[in-house]
């Protein structure tokens, strides 16, 4: 009994321990990017645990730099743009491979999930030339346009996996009451996938949010850089400085949003939104 | 209000051919059940009807007309669901609406329909309820409400009450065929339970493996079973079914079986297509059965009594049978467990079934025979 007891209390230590080793490991660097993003001069190469002061400046700076901020406007936009698409194509195709019988399905979905395992660099440099045949160097464009093809197999696989998982007799149902593919898709599967969508969503965004390879091989000038190649390339007063305080603040800056964005959408991704369609 | 046709239809999926070819007619106002063990086809037919398959040769029509390549919208058919198939993030009005919605109504002639229908099935106060939010029979109420509000020419149930327990099963069953006698709109339901299957056709169509094995009310079918399958299928406790050799000779007013085991059995069959010595299947229910209890060297033996509280099934052993043969008695019962009983039974109630299976119909005097009689007379 007592050995039992001991055993459980060991087991749940054990646990705790764990828990606490991969928390540290995942949450101190950004931790202790937040700490520096408040020092400045030489009180950055002090070791300190703990905030001591709020000190701004390194915000400041950091917003103050207008082409910063813009590249934060350029992320949002391409990081939003590279969802919805991802999002209307996905479903789309989603509803064709998990709801349609037809030849070949199951090679199409094999296909997609082959070419999501593509690494970036292998199709950097023929990317890089349909970009340019395109017209589209330096251009936000140019972002979207790569994102979306790197994100739409695991928004098409997540989605499709989600959709087949819906009854049959749903879909059956809105056929007997006279709706049309494109009507059940939206007004019957799309407000029953909102978690799926929220999911697959929220990765689709990090994913171009995050990107650096392509944004800093497709854009070159300032002005249409996005967040991750800016904060990059942010330099300090001269060649030999690491402007240690400005990057920190830019990294938090960009950061809080996503972290923002996971704890809204967390709520959405709730279970048993299909609960009461079907029997149980 | 609507008759529909089915012509040679044959329905493959792969290599598996599910209807060889059926042919069916349902009239205009009728309450038609399918009925059958599962995979016998009886969905199928049902999903065929409804336009969510497709033939894959043999026409469908409704009201004469052919339907075979419309939609289930176009052909004006309502179908309920086993699983119910709500909307779930649909309000209970919502989900009503829905197809009157699709089909572009005005939108107080929409609220307008929605009541009506909620009113019929009492389902005024839910109106603003999401399908979690109620029970199954609440469901399934919602779940004919949608097919009916579009008023359709014809509706579809597709074991509508397998879902259900017991007691709420029973009620639903009474509303439904309610709702038919209020509606007067062509129903056709899918069942494997033949209670249900009794209490609300005005049809049943015995479906086995794909195959109409027969057609007729309810009455029709318990009283003159056409095959063997639909004698050992409707009716519970199933009929007492017998291995038999015709003895003697056939084609007259009475002919003689042989049942090994329990003795012989003179019945008024026409039997002219047998001859001495054919074995037959003797069916036998188990309320027409009567029960004597013999000495305790002959008769059979009695191997269990399920007491039921209005009546009682007594089992009784024929030796070299499997399956035990079951007699319904009167409580209180007399026999018991181990006593030897005597089985007797009128050869009007006895039904008797050919090798391939088919009913012999009764006895009919050729004409010429029937003259002769009346000119003697």
């Amino acid at each position: 009994m007592n050995r039992k007891l001991l055993k459980k209390i060991a087991a749940k230590t054990g646990f705790t321990v764990l828990l606490a080793g991969i928390l540290l490991f995942t949450v101190f660097p950004f931790y202790y990017a937040i700490v520096t993003s408040f020092k400045s001069g030489s009180e950055l190469f002090d070791v300190t645990w703990w905030v001591s002061s709020f000190n701004f400046s390194n915000y400041l700076s950091v917003i103050g730099d207008g082409s910063f901020v813009g590249s934060i406007w350029n992320s949002v936009l391409v990081s939003f743009a590279t969802v919805i698409i991802a999002m209307a194509f996905g479903l789309t195709a989603a509803y064709a491979l998990g709801r349609v019988q037809f030849r070949g399905r199951s090679a199409v979905l094999m296909i997609v999930l082959g070419v999501s395992m593509f690494p970036q660099v292998a199709v950097l440099s023929g990317l890089f030339e349909v970009i340019r045949a395109l017209d589209l160097y330096n251009n936000p464009l140019a972002l979207i346009f790569s994102y979306t093809i790197f994100t739409l197999p695991f928004t098409v696989w997540i989605l499709t996996t989600f959709m087949r998982q819906l009854p049959k007799e749903l879909e059956e149902a809105a056929i007997v009451d006279g709706a049309s593919p494109m009507t059940t898709l939206f007004k019957v599967f799309i407000p029953l996938m909102w978690p799926a969508m929220a999911t697959t969503g929220l990765l689709a965004f990090i994913a171009a949010w995050n990107e650096f390879l392509f944004a800093l091989t497709f854009t070159l000038t300032d002005d249409q850089r996005t967040v991750p190649v800016a904060i990059a390339l942010l330099t300090g007063g001269s060649q030999y400085e690491l402007p240690w305080g400005n990057l920190m603040a830019a990294s938090v800056i960009v950061t809080v949003p996503l972290v923002l964005l996971v704890l809204i959408f967390q709520r959405r991704i709730v279970s048993g939104l299909t609960a009461g369609a079907v029997k149980g | 209000m609507a008759c529909v046709e089915l012509k040679n239809i044959n329905k493959t999926f792969g290599q598996i051919e599910i209807l060889p070819c059926v042919n069916l007619r349902i009239e205009d106002g009728e309450f038609v059940v399918f009925v059958g063990p599962s995979g016998c086809g009886k969905s199928t037919m049902l999903r065929l009807i409804a336009g969510l398959e497709d033939p894959s040769s043999g026409d469908i029509e409704i009201d004469g007309e052919v339907v075979t390549d419309q939609s289930p919208k176009e052909r004006g058919v309502g179908m309920v669901f086993q699983s119910y198939a709500l909307y779930p993030h649909m309000s209970v009005y919502e989900n009503i609406a829905f197809g009157l919605k699709l089909g572009k109504a005005k939108k107080n002639k929409i609220r307008e329909w929605v009541e009506k229908t909620a009113e019929v099935l009492q389902l005024e106060k839910l109106l603003d309820r999401k399908p979690r939010e109620l029970s199954g029979g609440q469901r399934q109420r919602v779940a004919i409400g949608r097919a009916m509000a579009r008023e359709p020419k014809i509706m579809l149930f597709d074991e509508p009450l397998s879902n259900l327990d017991a007691s709420l099963r029973v009620q639903m069953r009474t509303e439904i065929a309610k709702l038919h006698d209020r509606l007067q709109s062509t129903m056709i339901y899918v069942t494997h339970d033949q209670v249900e299957a009794m209490t609300l056709a005005d049809k049943i169509v015995v479906l086995n493996g794909g195959n109409i094995e027969q057609v007729g009310t309810p009455y029709e079918l318990y009283e003159t079973p056409a095959s063997l399958f639909v004698a050992g299928f409707i009716g519970s406790p199933k009929m007492n079914l017998m291995p038999g050799r015709v003895a003697g000779e056939t084609g007259a007013s009475a002919t003689t079986i042989d049942i090994r085991g329990l003795g012989q059995v003179t019945v008024n069959r026409e039997t002219s297509g047998l001859k001495d010595g054919d074995s037959v299947t003797v069916g036998v229910r188990p309320e027409h059965f009567s029960l004597a209890l013999s000495g305790p060297d002959h008769g059979l033996e009695v191997v269990n009594v399920e007491y039921l509280g209005n009546e009682a099934y007594v089992y009784v052993e024929l030796p070299g049978m499997q399956e035990l043969m079951v007699v319904r008695q009167p409580v209180p019962c007399e026999v018991q467990t181990g006593q030897r009983v005597a089985l007797t039974t009128e050869p009007e109630l006895v039904h008797v079934f050919d090798a391939s299976g088919r009913a012999l119909g009764p006895f009919q005097a050729e004409s010429e025979a029937t003259e002769q009689l009346a000119a003697t007379q």
